[in-house]
């Protein structure tokens, strides 16, 4: 299998569909002439022209709107927003109406929408472009959320997310944009919404690791191993909506405790949402109060020491399994 | 505004009975609101008849329009069967969104009424989706998107007209002024009041029609929608108009004299096109009155169809939050409404 980087392999995933459906076309701030703020795009609007291609003022409401009319006139816009935290800007027509427009039109018209963003901190770009928050769109009924964590995966979900008939908010990592993996060439690799993926097999401790915090469980999980005997099971979520809440379900009743890790905050977060429902439906199975692991509950810092600490790294989790297996 | 002749009788004629119908419509409608079988907002468009009817009828049926929370009058003049409208209006299955929407929120997507929005100035974005739609699948489908003298302070409203002229979309933008945001008057929240020049700093020109005449209203929007189509610009068409009735029904109307109101009354669309209508003979005095009862029975026959229609079943709450596949993997809706836990998508299923 082909080694790529995680912005190569979302770069052929848009190429592969452009060239499958001519419906498929895409919109965002800087993605043609400047081939995307974090490169994704490169390359496309040479391949494929102005008409597919759309480079847009700085009005990511009005963008986010026109995908959701031209998706519901059966195109499959793609919106490229430059990162989560301009998504804000956008929150009307992404919840108000992107969401709602199935449900309270009463089925007639549909919105295959997807909108990609990147998230995350890491780069010192200070509290306006470093933020995580699958948490907020995972609120909104009506939304699918995707948090690709792997090059295969961003390919794959991004292929699955673009002939997916509802709107999509496909949220991609600034630090995994560079991180490279093994990727199937393949123009029909979809990878399914609703899908977990079982990064590391283990039967003592669950760890749930969220968007790049997949990555981060699965280096603390062998820092377990070689440090402490315990063998973890590492669960890339893959999507929040659907969350496949069955095989994480079956894996907490196999190693009794769990541990959840996000890089958003903490309050109202993925892994509160997460604690409620595998302690409602396998709270007898629970040898342990469930764990998480978040970023700090504060706006992120620029200074390279604090933004280092507000974010979750391998330490962390590491104390965190080692506290569910405290006083038994 | 030029004197325009009328149409060919039988259009007028239709025209006319168009605008009765929702004149009636609405006024059933707050009689419904009052004795609480309609809930939540009821904005009524009584007043606004000329504007939509006149805007409608300049459409191809291929067009899209796309409109407010002030709607109900739009989707009857697209076509749709009162008695849905008012079936949407009492919350029940046989209306038009099955009871999803309500009054702010009406559809109907074989008559390219792409809806009734709540947030203002949220349609703008969507309408400009649309030509974007048409212009990359190459048809020469127009939209017209209706919106308020209020939505244009929004933010969508420039982005929205920006791109819409960059792209070239084939849009009519119309903006009814109704000379008041909510309780707020038109030169208390516009610094610019001719708002049909809002749009020539973005490179949308404007154009003005009297939203009080009928067929005023079609020739403005006819010539729009020949500039939207043929020369792929988007316009931007102000209809002045009045709403007679307060913004809802929850309105105690503070904001504007009696004597304000009374003065626009006496340009209401109905009484100053039927007495056209009858001066140039396409009616008769007693035509008129026969179709204004046709009209008034039109709407009582809608009230009596939404009375008739059942509530929506409890089991298709969850329905349409999601376009489902054959195949569902993983949990879309959570459902935690009382004890335990399960999916959303599983209540059909379990109630059948």
């Amino acid at each position: 299998m082909p080694m790529m980087r995680y912005r190569e392999a979302l770069n052929q995933a848009l190429r592969e569909e452009m060239l499958r459906d001519e419906g498929v076309f895409l919109m965002g701030e800087d993605i043609g002439v400047f081939n995307g703020a974090y490169k994704v795009t490169a390359g496309l609007l040479d391949e494929f022209g102005e008409r597919r291609v759309r480079d847009t003022p700085i009005s990511e409401n009005t963008i986010v709107g026109m995908g959701v009319g031209a998706a519901m006139l059966g195109l499959r816009p793609v919106v490229e927003l430059m990162t989560i935290n301009f998504s804000l800007l956008a929150l009307d027509q992404i919840v108000n109406h992107a969401s709602h427009i199935h449900y309270m039109f009463g089925g007639q018209v549909k919105v295959p929408l997807v909108v990609r963003m990147p998230q995350g901190a890491g780069h010192q770009l200070g509290p306006t472009h470093s933020h995580s928050w699958e948490a907020l769109y995972l609120h909104v009924p009506g939304l699918l959320v995707a948090v690709p964590s792997t090059a295969a995966d961003a390919k794959g979900l991004l292929k699955a997310a673009i002939r997916d008939e509802n709107p999509v908010i496909f949220i991609e990592h600034e630090y995994l944009y560079g991180q490279r993996g093994e990727v199937p060439d393949d123009d029909e690799f979809v990878v399914p919404f609703g899908k977990a993926a079982v990064r590391r097999e283990g039967s003592d401790v669950t760890i749930v690791g969220i968007s790049r915090m997949a990555v981060t469980a699965e280096k603390a999980a062998a820092l377990l191993s070689e440090q402490h005997e315990i063998e973890a099971e590492v669960i890339d979520p893959r999507t929040l909506r659907p969350l496949d809440l069955d095989t994480i379900l079956e894996s907490v009743r196999r190693t009794n405790r769990c541990v959840i890790v996000e890089e958003g905050w903490p309050h109202g977060g993925v892994g509160a949402n997460l604690a409620a429902l595998i302690q409602e439906q396998a709270f007898d199975d629970l040898d342990a109060p469930i764990g998480r692991v978040t970023g700090a509950d504060v706006p992120m810092p620029y200074a390279k020491n604090l933004e280092q600490i507000a974010f979750p790294h391998e330490p962390e989790v590491v104390d965190a399994v080692l506290a569910t297996f405290r006083d038994l | 505004m030029a004197d325009h002749p009328l149409p060919e009788p039988d259009v007028a004629r239709e025209w006319f009975e168009t605008m009765l119908l929702i004149r009636h419509f609405e006024e059933r409608a707050g009689e419904q609101y009052a004795r609480a079988k309609i809930g939540g907002f009821l904005h009524l468009a009584i007043g606004e008849e000329a504007s939509m009817v006149g805007t409608v009828r300049a459409m191809r049926d291929t067009d899209y329009l796309i409109s407010t929370y002030r709607s109900h009058g739009q989707t009857i003049a697209r076509g749709s069967p009162p008695g849905r409208v008012m079936a949407e209006l009492f919350g029940r299955v046989d209306g038009l969104c099955h009871g999803r929407g309500g009054s702010m929120h009406m559809f109907d997507l074989p008559r390219r009424f792409m809806g009734g929005y709540g947030i203002v100035g949220g349609n703008l974005p969507i309408a400009a989706g649309f030509g974007l739609a048409a212009d990359y699948m190459g048809n020469d489908d127009a939209t017209v998107c209706q919106f308020g003298d209020g939505a244009s302070n929004q933010g969508t409203f420039g982005e929205t007209m920006n791109l819409a002229a960059l792209w070239r979309l084939p849009v009519v933008f119309m903006v009814t002024n109704n000379r008041f945001g909510m309780g707020t008057a038109l030169e208390r929240h516009s610094a610019v009041t001719d708002l049909q020049v809002k749009g020539e700093g973005f490179g949308v020109p404007g154009m003005e029609c009297d939203g009080m005449d009928v067929v005023d209203t079609f020739h403005v929007t006819t010539e729009a929608l020949r500039i939207a189509r043929e020369e792929r610009r988007p316009v931007l068409v102000e209809a002045l108009t009045y709403r007679f009735r307060g913004h809802s029904m929850a309105d105690p109307e503070e904001y504007r004299t009696k004597a304000e109101v009374e003065e626009w009354r006496k340009r209401d669309p109905i009484i100053t096109f039927g007495d056209r209508l009858v001066a140039e003979t396409v009616i008769t005095e007693d035509e008129r009155a026969e179709l204004d009862a046709a009209a008034r029975q039109a709407a009582d026959d809608a009230v009596a169809f939404a009375d008739a229609s059942p509530v929506p079943d409890p089991s298709s709450l969850y329905d349409d939050v999601y376009v489902l596949g054959g195949q569902i993997q993983g949990w879309y809706s959570v459902d935690e409404r009382g004890a335990g836990v399960r999916k959303g998508e599983d209540l059909a299923e379990e109630h059948a």
